[in-house]
């Protein structure tokens, strides 16, 4: 089937999301969308799936024309959708999630057939080698289950054009190839897939052809074999260098220290278990690994917002008996992962979300009262110190864009005197701008002194800022390695091989030793190898982008 | 240096276990300290028929101060083992019927200990059924509600609109039946304002109940004054009978409980059977739960969420009419003010209690009626509990319930959220 | 500081700003002016809501009218009769409702004649008079709300404050200012304690106040019941009814300004306490803190502010609001009846719209405070008027339907088309039972 979206047109208020955007899809073809976040990938996949109406611009289907009014005129059309955010029901089970819609029925009253529901998911899966238990509940499983049942539920409506939107956000890189394995399946069988990322390196791979996206026009057609360079500056619209200038680290005392941390998880078992390590002041921690591997409860439970067991010692003082509060006020920055649900308060203005954690302090407060003067000045000055971009300082931080948000909390966590900074995901959904900026204040505090933890799923970031890399694995640190560290073995350790194995791995060993090292993925394997797709060389001089993107655009 | 950093999660996972072990226990101390020590001497008797009718079988004749020393005895073990074996759900959820089945009997042989009066407990049961009645017929509305993601704090208001309406038109038109119909299509109204404002106009869901409850105590309230209290014969006071189905109805024991009563309770039997199948055995069940725990999911495959909240909030609306109309036409017959006096919200502890099931919100639903019907056993026996204490009994169950129930019971998971296209 | 009780209503998408932050602020010319107006600011959608309750509650009144049914029913045959009679029955309804609330044109006439002038005022005295509890249960939601908690007991809390402001009254003998200000504490204590118990429960166990205040009501409701059936607790000694002793002189507040009952010291303490807690929420470390728990609990918690205390600390001045509320019905009034099983009326509940209409701020709660005053002042005076009497449960119906319009600016927008603005404030909490 051969898709067209032909001068496509979606505008927000003043924002022109879509701009024009002409996009082919021949039959048996795997398209890459590539575009930094922002750029209006999400919103032409929302057009294409009738979950929005375009201004302008129509789709033609094997060159006719077809309205898509609603996901359901898109399924009949044979498009199928995986979001990225997946949309299945927790508390159903796989069967029922696929069959949502398009339920099997029996005895005339609509009573649900669930054996052939049964039936149907297990040949589907069979064929593509998707391995699910259908009646397995959805929300017990891993994300990357999760996404299989995902396309099974697509297959299962007759998709021909399957869109992937960023499917690999939440995959560790074995589990990435995984996906490309199925993605050739599909496409030999003559399916086309629309496969949309921010990730360079893996369009390169997979797609046929990719179509790049810049502030919502299309800015160029290219194949797979263009470099790098050419790609990012397409999707940027200029040369980016993203390694931060910084200097050598001088890291002096240890700052922070973790003593067998460990946190229980939410249905049972553990999210961190037994964490021991030490970050000095003067240098950066960087955390890598996939997300769900308990980064979050890692910052959560070091600021006194989770139980633990353990000992966290800041500058040699226990503090791991003090609530929230007063590990901030001991000296803790804190910047959470999502900054709209835990770092800021949409409502409020910027001045008071710049007070969020110190109200209650002089100058601010004395005794109950607050000193409305004192909080704007402060404010004031912060806001012009930290090139947030507002009309005043009384502004809901709400309509603030992403990366003026981040600023904010920045400005209201570094213009502490802190001990530690903890950073967790610090640049997700930002611009370039706003990452460079971002960047180098981190940078700036590590130069004060301050020892610096950041947790990041973003390779680029790690690498870009880290003096020192930690690799998290279910809740535990499968290792420690130097900036230098190859991402193929990086990669591998993401995926829970030691250090050892996985350097072993990268100087060409053999599958025994593999399997001495606990791995068990042939594919993986096979892969990390020299010669194989992971590419092994140090990133001198890189150009790739960080930031994921979450969500609408 | 090891701490626990406890918030309120953490720590009340712990408690839950060791409350629900320690109440046992103190129902059975109770049953031995008080009602097994103060019981006067002598037998309780227990009457098992209605004189009159049906088939009679003999009263039962206890000692009652030893019944209440056997099962607090048993209540006190049952409490040690619940606290420390680790039983599965079902066997917890046995262990509390077993536990309160104890207690009440317990209640009863002290209240009836020495007492020349029996206790009717085809009577008893007789009265919780009916008392929980609009209980149930409100909770199925609740179900069918929340169950689609739209929170109904205005059952209260719905049944109370429903046993107007019922009344009066019974009473102007002369027949019952009718009046039934337009208490279900009043009350549906009232639903279609709940719906249209929860879901179109985005207003908070729990304000807008409380907000429509009053609407309906004013409007009922106003036009009673203004029509029915001059207008004697727009409140005839006339109500449904009892209608023994044949055959069934003649089994001895179940027969007079479960066969005999007026249509209301047949109309729950069916509702019960038909939402619990419908919600969790059909297609239409499979979409509607779909919309309630996750609408942009169920959007994205082409079900109209928005529809289905609609009519899933006026059929409920409906159901509680019917509730509504039992509370007039279906026993007392007279309508006056505020006649529905709190059962709505009983009835959303029942379908809490009942974790948003049909079957579950009955269960409650007929523990609160026991509670309700107690209240008048114990008065008539004369026993030394202020009147005003034991009316307050369903409302602190309610609490206890309530709190000994959060975290365990999750609610759709999109309920209370309205639901916009991002 | 921020402007809105709730976040605005989701919009289609979130575009992103440029990076500048927004639009410069216009200039306030009459243009301006104007636009604002028909953009349906609150103040206009307020009115435009009360316009549209009148007209409703209007019709329920003439369809319930057996005269003006009877004169429709030959309106072929006398089609005026059928439409004075309407107008008939309206005017007089809504012109009582008028002169009992705001003034009464004949008053004015009798005050040149060598009547009183004092009567002039009375009927706004008698407005601030029933405003004054609706003032103060207004405010015990209100402050709720901002901590993103709904108290619905506030019936409840009224209740326990009006039992120990009613016993402290007639049972405890006490010299003049220190009776007054004694009940007065006894009723903030009475409430508040129950308010935090309600808070308390939140706090330690996440269950979920709703469910409990309504069933605490029921609770406080029987206990008062209870109370005032024995005399060893609150009923008055040789009565058979459940009603208790009236209070002591010394305990009763003092008027302001001409004859009983109108606007005493009790209005006072309510002005007082909007002004209390607008100083508590706008200007205090506690408010910040409230307002932050409700905005937004994850981010207070993660800025290290404890989300449970600030629940059941706003839980327990909600709860003394409420019996200050109690204390202006036991202690006001020209005398004040005394303390009956019926004693708590529809104030809790009340306080409830008047929270909503007012916004959840205390000078949104004052005004529509007075604004109910003045329909319950003038339900009064016209249930007397009317023939046939037009019941003051009718002043219920139209503070629900104003209410409900508020809610509604799409609906309100519609009729009057008005262009679309911003939400009303009112949009969900999207707070469901899970919290």
């Amino acid at each position: 089937m051969k898709l067209e979206l032909r001068g496509i047109t979606k505008r927000f208020g003043g924002l022109v999301a879509n701009d024009g955007i002409d996009l082919v899809v021949r039959p048996g073809e795997i398209k890459g969308l590539l575009g930094e976040n922002g750029a209006g990938k999400s919103t032409l996949m929302n057009v294409l799936y009738g979950l929005m109406q375009p201004d302008e611009g129509e789709i033609l289907v094997d060159d006719r024309p077809l309205r898509i009014r609603s996901p359901k005129d898109a399924i009949n059309a044979g498009i199928g959708m995986v979001h990225q955010h997946f949309m299945l029901v927790p508390v159903f089970t796989v069967a029922e999630n696929v069959t949502l819609g398009v339920e099997r029925t029996r005895l005339g009253f609509g009573l649900l057939d669930r054996r052939r529901a049964r039936k149907d998911v297990l040949e589907l899966s069979e064929r593509y080698g998707l391995a699910v238990n259908p009646d397995a509940y959805v929300g017990d499983l891993p994300v990357g289950v999760q996404q299989r049942v995902e396309i099974i539920k697509a297959l299962l409506r007759n998709a021909n054009v399957l869109v992937l939107d960023e499917p690999t956000a939440v995959l560790t890189p074995n589990e990435a190839e995984d996906l490309f394995r199925i993605m050739r399946e599909l496409r030999e069988g003559g399916r086309s897939i629309i496969f949309i990322s921010h990730k360079l390196k893996e369009v390169q791979k997979i797609a046929d052809s990719i179509t790049i996206i810049r502030r919502g026009k299309v800015v160029g057609e290219r194949p797979p074999s263009t470099s790098d360079t050419e790609l990012a500056a397409l999707m940027v619209g200029r040369s980016v260098q993203l390694r931060v200038s910084k200097d050598q680290a001088t890291p002096g005392e240890v700052r922070l220290a973790l003593k067998d941390l460990s946190v229980s998880a939410d249905h049972g078992g553990t999210a961190i278990e037994q964490m021991s390590f030490e970050v000095r002041g003067g240098e950066i921690l960087g955390i890598a690994g996939v997300q769900g591997n308990g980064q979050t409860e890692l910052c959560e439970a070091l600021m006194g917002l989770l139980p633990s067991t353990g000992g966290v010692l800041l500058d040699g003082k226990d503090i791991s008996h003090l609530s929230t509060k007063e590990r901030l006020r001991a000296g803790i920055g804190y910047i959470p992962e999502d900054r709209q649900e835990d770092g800021l308060v949409g409502d409020f203005s910027v001045a008071e979300n710049l007070i969020l954690d110190v109200f209650d302090r002089p100058p601010y407060a004395s005794g109950i009262s607050m000193d409305l003067n004192a909080i704007r000045n402060s404010a004031t000055t912060q806001v012009a110190d930290y090139d947030v971009r507002t009309t005043s300082v009384q502004t809901p931080a709400g309509t603030l864009s992403g990366g003026n948000q981040q600023k904010v909390i920045l400005a209201r966590e570094i213009s502490r005197n802190n001990t530690v900074l903890l950073a967790s995901q610090p640049t997700r959904g930002l611009d370039v701008g706003s990452i460079e900026f971002v960047h180098k204040q981190i940078v700036a505090q590590r130069d004060n002194g301050v020892a610096v933890v950041i947790v990041s799923s973003e390779l680029d970031e790690i690498y870009a800022l880290s003096d020192r890399i930690a690799v998290m694995y279910e809740g535990k640190i499968v290792g420690f390695c130097a900036p230098d560290i190859p991402e193929a073995e990086l990669g591998l350790m993401m995926a829970g091989a030691s250090a050892s194995a996985a350097h072993t791995v990268a100087e060409g060993q053999s599958p025994a030793d593999l399997a001495a090292a606990g791995l068990t993925t042939a594919e993986a394997v096979a892969d990390v190898l020299p010669g194989g797709s992971g590419g092994s060389s140090p990133r001198a001089d890189t150009v790739e982008l960080t930031g994921e993107e979450s969500g609408n655009e | 240096m090891t701490t626990l950093v406890a918030p309120i999660r953490q720590s009340f996972t712990l408690n839950r276990d060791s409350l629900a072990a320690g109440f046992f226990v103190l129902l059975g101390a109770i049953e031995i300290a008080v009602f097994g020590v103060f019981a006067h001497a002598g037998h309780a008797t227990f009457q098992l028929s209605i004189s009159g009718s049906g088939t009679q079988i003999p009263d039962i004749k206890v000692p009652a101060a030893l019944v209440c020393y056997v099962v607090g005895g048993l209540s006190v073990v049952i409490g040690f083992w619940r606290g420390i074996a680790e039983p599965s759900p079902r066997l917890k959820r046995l262990a509390i019927g077993t536990v309160i089945t104890f207690f009440l009997a317990a209640l009863l042989c002290w209240a009836d200990a020495g007492n020349q009066t029996a206790v009717n407990l085809i009577s008893l049961v007789q009265q919780s059924f009916t008392a929980s009645i609009p209980l149930v017929f409100g909770a199925l509305a609740g179900c069918m509600c929340e169950r689609s993601g739209v929170i109904n704090i205005a059952i209260e208001g719905q049944l109370l609109v429903g046993a107007f309406t019922g009344a009066i038109i019974a009473s102007a038109i002369g027949s019952l039946w009718i009046g039934l119909i337009s208490s279900s299509i009043a009350a549906g109204l009232l639903g279609l304002l709940l719906a249209v404002f929860a879901i179109t106009f985005l207003v908070d869901q729990i304000i807008l109940g409380v907000v429509l409850n009053v609407l309906a105590l004013g409007i009922t309230g106003f036009l009673y004054d203004r029509l029915m209290v001059p207008n004697a014969n727009l409140n005839a006071g006339n109500s449904f009978s009892a209608v023994k189905l044949p055959l069934l109805g003649n089994i001895p024991i179940i027969g007079p409980i479960f066969f005999d009563s007026t249509i209301f309770l047949y109309i729950a039997y069916i509702l019960i059977i038909v939402i619990q199948i419908g919600l969790f055995s059909t297609r239409w069940g499979l979409r509607v739960r779909a919309v309630g725990e996750h609408p942009t999911a169920a959007d994205t495959l082409g079900l109209r969420v928005l529809w289905i909240r609609y009519r899933n909030v006026v059929l409920g609306g409906m159901v509680a009419g019917i509730g509504g109309a039992f509370l007039t036409i279906g026993s007392v017959g007279f309508f006056n003010k505020d006649i529905s006096s709190g059962f709505g919200f009983i009835a959303l502890a029942a379908m809490i209690f009942g974790r948003w099931t049909p079957l579950g919100s009955v269960a409650a639903a007929l523990l609160f009626g026991v509670a309700d019907s107690l209240a008048i056993v114990l008065s008539s026996l004369n026993v030394p509990i202020p009147s005003n204490f034991l009316l307050m009994t369903p409302y602190l169950a309610t609490i206890v319930a309530v709190v000994g129930l959060v975290g365990k019971v999750r609610a759709p998971a999109a309920d209370g959220k309205p639901y916009v296209k991002a | 500081m921020s402007d809105q009780l709730t976040p605005a209503a989701p919009e289609a998408a979130k575009p992103d700003p440029a990076d500048d932050g927004g639009k410069p602020r216009p200039r306030l010319t009459g243009k301006v002016i104007i636009e604002a107006i028909l953009e349906g600011s609150p103040v206009v959608i307020t009115i435009l809501a009360v316009f549209m309750a009148l007209v409703i509650s209007a019709l329920l009144i003439v369809f319930s009218d057996n005269n003006v049914l009877h004169a429709w029913g030959d309106f072929f045959s006398a089609p005026g009769a059928a439409l004075a009679l309407t107008w008939h029955s309206i005017a007089t309804a809504y012109s009582a409702l008028f002169e009992g609330a705001i003034f009464s044109p004949a008053t004015i006439g009798a005050a040149f004649h060598g009547g009183s002038i004092a009567a002039i005022f009375y009927p706004l005295s008698l407005t601030a008079f029933e405003a004054t509890p609706l003032i103060l249960t207004g405010l015990s939601v209100a402050i709720a709300f901002r901590a993103g908690l709904f108290n619905i007991g506030a019936s409840g809390q009224f209740v326990g404050g009006a039992c120990v402001a009613a016993w402290i009254g007639f049972a405890v003998h006490l010299p003049v200012v220190i009776h007054i200000v004694a009940c007065v504490l006894g009723a903030l204590v009475g409430g508040a304690i129950l308010g935090w118990v309600v808070g308390e429960l939140k706090a330690r166990t996440g269950a979920h106040e709703v469910i409990i205040t309504i069933m605490l009501n029921y609770v406080m409701y029987n206990l008062l019941n209870f109370l005032l059936s024995s005399t060893n607790f609150l009923q008055q000694p040789g009565q058979s009814n459940q009603i208790a002793p009236p209070i002591q002189q010394n305990a009763i507040f003092p008027h302001v300004g001409g004859p009983p009952p109108q606007a005493n010291v009790g209005f006072l303490v309510a002005l007082a306490a909007v002004a209390g807690v607008a100083w508590l929420l706008s200007r205090s470390t506690i408010g910040f803190e409230f307002r932050t728990v409700g905005a937004n609990p994850r981010a207070a918690r993660s800025a290290g502010m404890s989300v449970e205390r600030s629940w059941a600390l706003v839980m327990l001045i909600s709860g003394g609001l409420a019996g200050l509320a109690a204390s202006t019905i036991i202690q006001g009034g020209g005398p004040p009846p005394p303390l009956n099983p019926n004693t708590y009326g529809t104030y809790g509940f009340d306080g409830i719209t008047v929270a909503l209409l007012g916004r959840a701020r205390p000078v949104g709660v004052l005004l529509a405070g007075l604004l109910f005053g003045a329909l319950q002042a003038g339900g009064t005076v016209m249930q007397a008027a009317t023939n046939p009497q037009v019941p003051v449960d009718i002043v219920e119906v139209i503070q629900g339907l104003i209410v409900l319009f508020v809610a509604a600016p799409p609906l309100i927008r519609a009729i009057f088309r008005l262009r679309a603005a911003r939400g009303t404030g009112m949009e969900a909490v999207a707070k469901g039972w899970n919290g």
